[in-house]
């Protein structure tokens, strides 16, 4: 079994072990990404030298007795949103086309003290608006199972990247699904963690209520290896939570006695694909075969999420995308009347479609007149929703349904109809609405090849007990060992 | 509820966002089609719900205010599409 093929926890091992070195594994990772990047494009910046010299800077600690942090010399590849000291960081965007952050985000930081070796940085929707990775203003990601299908977004390059074997780990983020849906449509494991678990400091904000930063990998396992890399407080971000960080890589593994599935019947409706659906209602016999106890539960007002999310996502985008004006970073017009001629043209011209039309339902949202019946309306839903919430975990540990409604759909098939686009996070916005963590792990495949996700949901700071079940469910199944030929 | 042409306008004006005139025409398109899918949300009873902006049972979080680095101008400023010395440089505000 060559190198790329392993995962990212065997790659530790051997590291540590010193049957190979971190430069030998970059450089795997590197050939691998020269052979494959030209079909799936999912990178934005990539840099073998300077992955070379961090790993060459790795090996030597290990070589003079030094300590090596948990990641012992692995590669790894971060979204283009997550700023970097002196790397472009452009968020897909024309607008921060030409900028290199001057400062590391908190999660890049973790990453450098566990010895971790970024190689490359991955392509997403523009300011992490979108569900296909198709409002990239630089390229469109192919998703590596049929690449004439969309990765999912907005962390589409994150997963891609992944299912193609470029890296071992990435580092997605997930407003509304950022991180699962992509991950369902790639046939890898995805995680957001709860609101607060990982901190928000250096994450380009999109809407500051409802993002995170999390572990994208091909088991449970890795996933849950990288979640304890970069969880924890950081006074930098006021709402990143004060609690100590488990070790979720050896908890995952220990077994969750007498763990208690809900299935969310509201999920199983209109909408969700025959394929999908019957390969969910699979997966809840699986894990009922492995001694988890099934419950049903109701999230009543989960069928209002998508409208709920798009009036606060926007709302908050539309204050926090204010900021380029054209005068401190980023792109500005190069014609202008005078100032606000200056701010108009910039934005114009420097924001995709996507991008202006969130702008714009944001800023109708929060206008005068209407921000009672839009935006405070949309804030009372979201009570609900988490009211739903704390109900259905009286009677269980983890909710249970699909990612997406279904598999990955055709480049171009949903981008010229907004309210479809939208509708392929129905069962994930919710999550970050209530602020809850969600996992999303491979459940199988369509007729046609295409993968499926399976989506587990769970109370505040219980991503342990979303891991233990992912666990479970990956030891009696190998739909998360299977990767596409390319 | 129809998004009319001077809506689009008022608020893209509002956003600080110059659109094009077929920018406009879509979006008057897919902001009424976006907004009567919204308008679901007109049914749900939410008479007395406190909001919620924020899904944590945190207030506010304080900490010692001790004087620390900030990043050095050259570095502040190396980002900036002009600059004049150590100031951003925009175009005048005052005739």
């Amino acid at each position: 079994m060559s190198l790329i093929e392993k995962t990212a926890t065997e790659l530790v091992s051997l590291l540590n072990k010193g049957e190979v070195t971190s430069r030998e594994l970059t450089e795997a990772f590197c050939d691998r990404i020269a052979e494959v990047e030209g079909k799936v494009k999912a990178l934005l910046y990539h840099d073998r030298d300077g992955a070379l010299a961090q790993a060459e800077a790795v090996d030597l600690s290990r070589k003079s007795g030094k300590p090596v942090g948990k990641l012992a010399g692995l590669p790894i590849i971060v979204k283009d949103i997550l700023c970097t000291k002196g790397e472009p960081t452009t968020c897909a965007s024309r607008m921060l086309e030409n900028f290199k952050a001057p400062y590391d985000a908190h999660v890049i930081s973790l990453l450098q003290n566990a010895s971790s070796v970024r190689i490359a940085r991955a392509n997403m929707d523009e300011f992490a608006m979108g569900s296909s990775c198709e409002n990239s203003a630089f390229q469109k990601t192919r998703n590596p199972w049929n690449l004439d299908c969309v990765p999912g977004g907005s962390s589409g390059g994150s997963a891609a990247c992944i299912a193609a074997k470029e890296a071992p780990l990435s580092l997605g983020t997930d407003t509304g699904g950022s991180i699962r849906q992509p991950a369902g449509l790639c046939g890898i494991v995805g995680l957001k963690p709860t609101y607060g678990r990982v901190s928000r400091f250096g994450l380009v904000a999109y809407a500051s209520s409802l993002d995170q930063i999390g572990p994208m990998a091909r088991t449970v396992e890795d996933a849950a290896l990288l979640l304890e890399v970069i969880s924890g407080h950081d006074e930098r971000d006021s709402t990143c939570a004060n609690l100590p960080v488990p070790e979720y890589s050896k908890i995952c593994r220990a077994p969750k006695k007498g763990l208690r599935v809900g299935v969310v019947t509201d999920y199983f409706g209109e909408g969700l694909d025959p394929e999908v659906e019957a390969a969910v209602r699979e997966a809840v016999r699986v894990l009922e075969s492995q001694g988890a106890k099934i419950v049903e539960v109701r999230l009543p007002t989960s069928k209002y999420a998508i409208p709920t999310y798009y009036m606060v996502a926007t709302a908050e985008a539309s204050s926090n995308l204010a900021r380029y004006d054209g005068v401190h970073y980023g792109y500005r017009a190069k014609e202008y009347s005078d100032l606000i001629d200056m701010y108009k043209k910039t934005r114009g011209e420097g924001f995709g479609a996507e991008v202006k039309r969130r702008i714009m339902l944001g800023t109708l949202a929060l206008s005068a007149g209407r921000r009672d019946a839009f935006y405070v309306k949309a804030l009372q839903v979201r009570r609900l929703l988490r009211n739903d919430y704390d109900k259905a975990f009286e009677s269980c540990d983890v909710v249970l349904g699909p990612t997406s409604p279904s598999a990955a759909f055709k480049i171009g098939e949903k981008s010229d109809d907004p309210v479809a686009m939208y509708l392929s996070d129905i069962y994930t916005v919710a999550t970050n609405l209530a602020g809850l963590p969600g996992l999303s792990i491979p459940c199988g495949f369509t007729k046609s090849g295409l993968p499926i996700g399976l989506q587990l949901q769970g109370p505040a700071f219980a991503e342990e007990t979303l891991l233990q079940a992912g666990y479970l469910y990956q030891q009696a199944t190998d739909w998360h060992t299977k990767t596409p030929s390319l | 509820m129809a998004f009319t042409r001077e809506q689009v306008v008022k608020i893209a004006d509002l956003g600080r966002l110059h659109l094009t005139e077929s920018e406009i025409e879509s979006m008057s398109k897919q902001l009424t089609a976006i907004l009567g899918f919204f308008e679901q949300l007109e049914a749900i009873d939410t008479e007395g719900i406190e909001p919620m902006a924020h899904c944590l049972p945190i207030q506010n979080v304080f900490r010692e205010d001790e004087k620390k680095p900030g990043l050095p101008p050259d570095e502040a400023l190396a980002n900036a599409p002009k600059r004049v010395g150590d100031f951003f440089s925009v175009p005048p505000i005052l005739d």
